[in-house]
């Protein structure tokens, strides 16, 4: 088996276009692999952003997003996908034109070692029970479940999740929590973007605050609990 | 002659019969628009051009490579496809991003190129194709000649338009058309290739409308300008049965058809017009059509 | 921009718009009037086209309606010998009411819908006008008389005429700038840049988009007049939809939502029909073809929207040069 770099994920001088709006300033970050790394910050701070400019789903782009040593700014977003990498948006994206099992075998297998359908299914035993009903029709905890299932089939390694917690009870949201934590037991590597606090910080290696379409601040997991007030600050809490 | 109510019933079967045959070109060309149309964002104007340049292909595979009917069948829908995907690598792909206006103004205008060149070749007078041997001559049933052609032509078309169903509502391929359909961006992202499946829709659609013109050339007068004639009744059918869904475009197709050819019977006239009359009366109770949900 | 170099530039539009005064008044000595009578009516016909799809992006496939309507109104009036004033005036006010007609069924809707419901409202007209007796169905209004214009002015010297048809243009014409480069016409291109957020300001988008549909079919329907007027026919081919390609092209080739650009267009295609007629009528359609997609593809601003933004261009790179190193963006 070849070994993979360690690092995974390398963001440099990132600027990012909607239309033409101007919303990320030079964004700097790296993710290694097997890590699971947060970033944290305000609404409109370009969170999402910095996730749907890896995929390419921005206007524009300008920099360097290097995955696996690969160079992807000028890729369009399937072949960024199949290089690797598994998107969970932010609205989730669950199709209504398609059944509960058909969204979950939309994403093409990308590589080998993905989940088999059956694991999922063992996984996440509501989705069986729904398989064939609309995708619509599951209810927001099913249907964030259904956004992860459907990326963890493909066999993708590095998983960008948007605010998964959102919206959703705090037993789901436990859940949740216990899933990604297993994942990164597998050797999963996960950019997280997230708003709850209580919910990321426990899972990550490492923290980035992103202020005004730029990383404000970088701290490792021990340095939490000693920056706490420091955090809060740049989070408004 | 057998007479009911005062109705001549060969008269109105055969008039009947004429409007399931156009139906079914309905159906077919405006399934192909719906599809195109729900990927792509575009309306395809030129799709009745494409209609014609399937016609004109049983034409000129016959003059020039004497293969017969049969082989145009297949042939022609795969050449026009073909024509389709380049048109849509090279000219239609470089409009997604304007306003739905320039899409219409775009395909109309390729429309009129491939109709003047093709007057160009043939002048604008209708050329005739005669049916297959095998498919000629006429059905007794009694009540009514049945023309073995125009059957088989309706029967040929039903078929297509349900294995196309079939195909975009139950196959995995037909999911992934529908997720681009729904959200393109998000399922590029997910890996899908969209644009290949782009071009292969608008192929797709293209073919079927050729499929179209090849059945028609035996029926209907072939000519540069046939598929002017078609097209905006196809739009009808589009509107009428809303963009929505494909099942609507197949039904509406074939209703407004037979619709069109009771019309013929009873007051001919108005058969031209009466597509739009039925067109006003639907939007007005629904605005989006029969069967379309808004976009 | 300095004074001298303002006071230029408006010298510059003064001279320009003398020079097409002059080309105006003696254009008669270098071309056949009545040919350019065609071009004038066609072009009052694009601009009226014009000022809905530039400034509310709805592409009507039905304005032969009122090029039809009132092209009937005026010639069944000067059929019956009432005066030319009067003919000419009930053209303008079928068009007013039609439009209005037409616009509130079809405003409500957008893209191919509207599209689509103003092609079925004028395919269900020309039906009417087919089977109704006072149009004279397949041969329509013939040899519909000229009349004398106020009661003294002989309509029936083309040359007269010409001159009359250039002052009903240049009306139009400062008409549909008045309306414009007014407070109505500013609303319409916020509508049109932004229309979400014209509705969220206020804006009744839908009574602005009906008057702009009402007053495109009204000069639409005039150009239709005067058509009747000058060439004294009325027929069914008024109505029919091939007609709409012609003033698509016009409109496209000569600029969208410019004011000088529909006259461009009429003028160009006009000159093409007549030197491409009989012989060439494929190459003429396949060119009409060809300047759709190249202007959709490449030159979508169009004849007169390339040259103006050049012109701003150019004002720009002067503009700089006169305030030295400073950056004019």
């Amino acid at each position: 088996m070849t070994k993979i770099p360690s690092e995974c994920l390398r963001i440099s001088g990132l600027q990012a276009y909607y239309g033409e709006s101007h919303v990320l300033h030079g964004v700097n970050l790296e993710v290694n692999a097997g890590e699971c790394v947060v970033l944290l910050g305000r609404n409109g701070a370009g969170r999402t952003t910095i996730l749907r400019s890896i995929v390419g789903l921005v206007t524009r782009r300008l920099g360097s997003i290097t995955f696996n040593g690969r160079e992807t700014v000028s890729l369009a977003p399937h072949k960024i996908a199949r290089l690797g990498i598994g998107y969970c948006p932010e609205e989730r994206a669950i199709y209504s034109s398609l059944s509960c099992e058909e969204n979950l075998l939309l994403p093409p297998v990308v590589a080998e070692g993905g989940m088999t359908l059956e694991e999922i299914y063992r996984l996440f035993p509501n989705l069986l029970e729904r398989r064939h009903s609309q995708g619509t029709r599951l209810s927001g905890g099913e249907q964030q479940m259904l956004a992860m299932a459907r990326i963890l089939r493909t066999g993708a390694r590095l998983l960008l999740l948007d605010e998964i917690s959102e919206g959703l009870a705090p037993v789901i949201v436990q859940r949740l929590g216990e899933v990604i934590m297993s994942l990164k037991a597998s050797g999963y590597t996960i950019l997280l973007v997230e708003q709850n606090f209580h919910f990321a910080t426990p899972m990550a290696d490492r923290v980035y605050v992103v202020e005004n379409g730029t990383i404000a601040l970088e701290m490792s997991q021990s340095d939490i609990p000693k920056q706490e007030t420091l955090l809060r600050q740049y989070l408004g809490v | 002659m057998t007479q009911i109510l005062g109705i001549s019933l060969p008269g109105l079967m055969s008039q009947l019969t004429v409007g399931l045959v156009n139906g079914a070109f309905y159906a077919l060309l405006s399934m192909g628009l719906a599809i195109i149309f729900g990927l792509l964002g575009i309306v395809n104007f030129a799709h009745g051009a494409l209609y014609m340049l399937g016609a004109f292909c049983t034409l000129v595979l016959l003059e020039y490579t004497g293969l017969n009917f049969w082989w145009s069948l297949a042939l022609a829908p795969i050449i026009v496809g073909l024509f389709g995907a380049v048109l849509e690598r090279t000219v239609i792909r470089r409009i997604y991003n304007l306003d739905h206006v320039y899409g219409m103004l775009l395909t109309y205008g390729l429309s009129l190129i491939f109709t003047s060149v093709v007057r160009f070749r043939y002048g604008s007078t209708g050329l005739n194709f005669d049916p297959p041997e095998a498919l000629s001559g006429v059905i007794d049933l009694g009540f009514m000649f049945l023309p073995v052609y125009r059957a088989w032509v309706i029967v040929l078309s039903l078929i297509v338009c349900l294995i196309t169903w079939l195909v975009v509502e139950k196959t995995r391929l037909g999911s992934y058309l529908r997720a681009a359909t729904e959200n393109p961006r998000v399922t590029q992202a997910l890996g899908v290739n969209v644009p290949f499946l782009v071009t292969l829709t608008f192929a797709f659609g293209a073919g079927l409308a050729a499929l179209g013109g090849v059945l028609a050339a035996p029926v209907q007068q072939i000519s540069p300008l046939m598929g002017d004639l078609i097209i905006i009744s196809v739009f009808a059918v589009v509107v009428i049965g809303g963009f929505g869904s494909i099942a609507g475009s197949i039904i509406t197709g074939l209703c407004l058809g037979l619709i069109e050819g009771l019309t013929k019977y009873f007051y001919a006239p108005a058969s031209n017009t009466v597509v739009f009359i039925i067109m006003i009366l639907v939007l007005a109770i629904r605005p989006y059509g029969l069967f379309g949900k808004p976009r | 921009m300095s004074k001298s170099a303002m006071r230029l530039g408006s010298m510059i539009v003064i001279v320009l718009y003398a020079a097409l005064g002059v080309a105006a008044l003696l254009a008669p000595m270098f071309l056949y009037s009545l040919l350019l009578v065609n071009i004038l009516c066609l072009a009052i016909l694009a601009c009226g086209y014009n000022v809905l799809v530039g400034y509310t992006r709805c592409i009507s496939f039905g304005h032969s309606a009122f090029v039809a309507t009132s092209a009937y109104a005026t010639g069944y009036l000067l059929t019956h010998n009432l005066p030319t004033e009067v003919g000419l005036f009930a053209g303008i006010l079928a068009s007013v009411l039609l439009g209005y007609v037409m616009g509130a069924l079809a405003i409500r809707r957008e893209g191919l819908y509207f599209g689509m419901i103003t092609l079925a409202q004028s395919q269900l007209l020309y039906f009417l006008y087919s089977m109704a007796p006072f149009t004279g169905g397949e041969m329509g209004l013939q040899g519909v008389p000229r009349g004398k214009l106020l009661g003294f002015i002989d309509l029936s010297n083309d040359l007269v005429l010409y001159y009359f048809v250039l002052a009903m243009f240049v009306a139009c014409f400062l008409f549909i700038r008045r309306c414009i480069y007014s407070p109505f016409g500013h609303v319409l291109v916020a509508i049109r840049e932004n229309e979400s957020r014209a509705i969220s300001l206020g804006y009744d988008v839908n009574r602005f988009k009906l008057l702009t549909f009402v007053l495109s079919a009204t000069i639409s329907g005039f150009a239709g007049s005067l058509k009747t007027l000058s060439f004294g026919l009325a027929t069914l081919s008024d109505a029919s939809w091939s007609n709409a390609a012609d003033v698509l092209v016009m409109t496209l080739v000569g600029g969208i939502g410019t004011l000088w650009g529909p006259v461009v267009g009429a003028a160009i295609v006009v000159f093409l029909q007549h030197y491409l007629a009989e012989r060439f009528a494929e190459l003429l359609t396949a060119l009409m073809g060809l300047a759709f997609v190249v202007c959709v593809l490449v030159f979508r601003r169009g004849i007169v929207g390339e040259v103006s933004e050049l012109l701003k261009k150019l004002r720009t790179r002067l503009f700089r040069r006169d305030q030295g190193n400073e950056d004019a963006v």
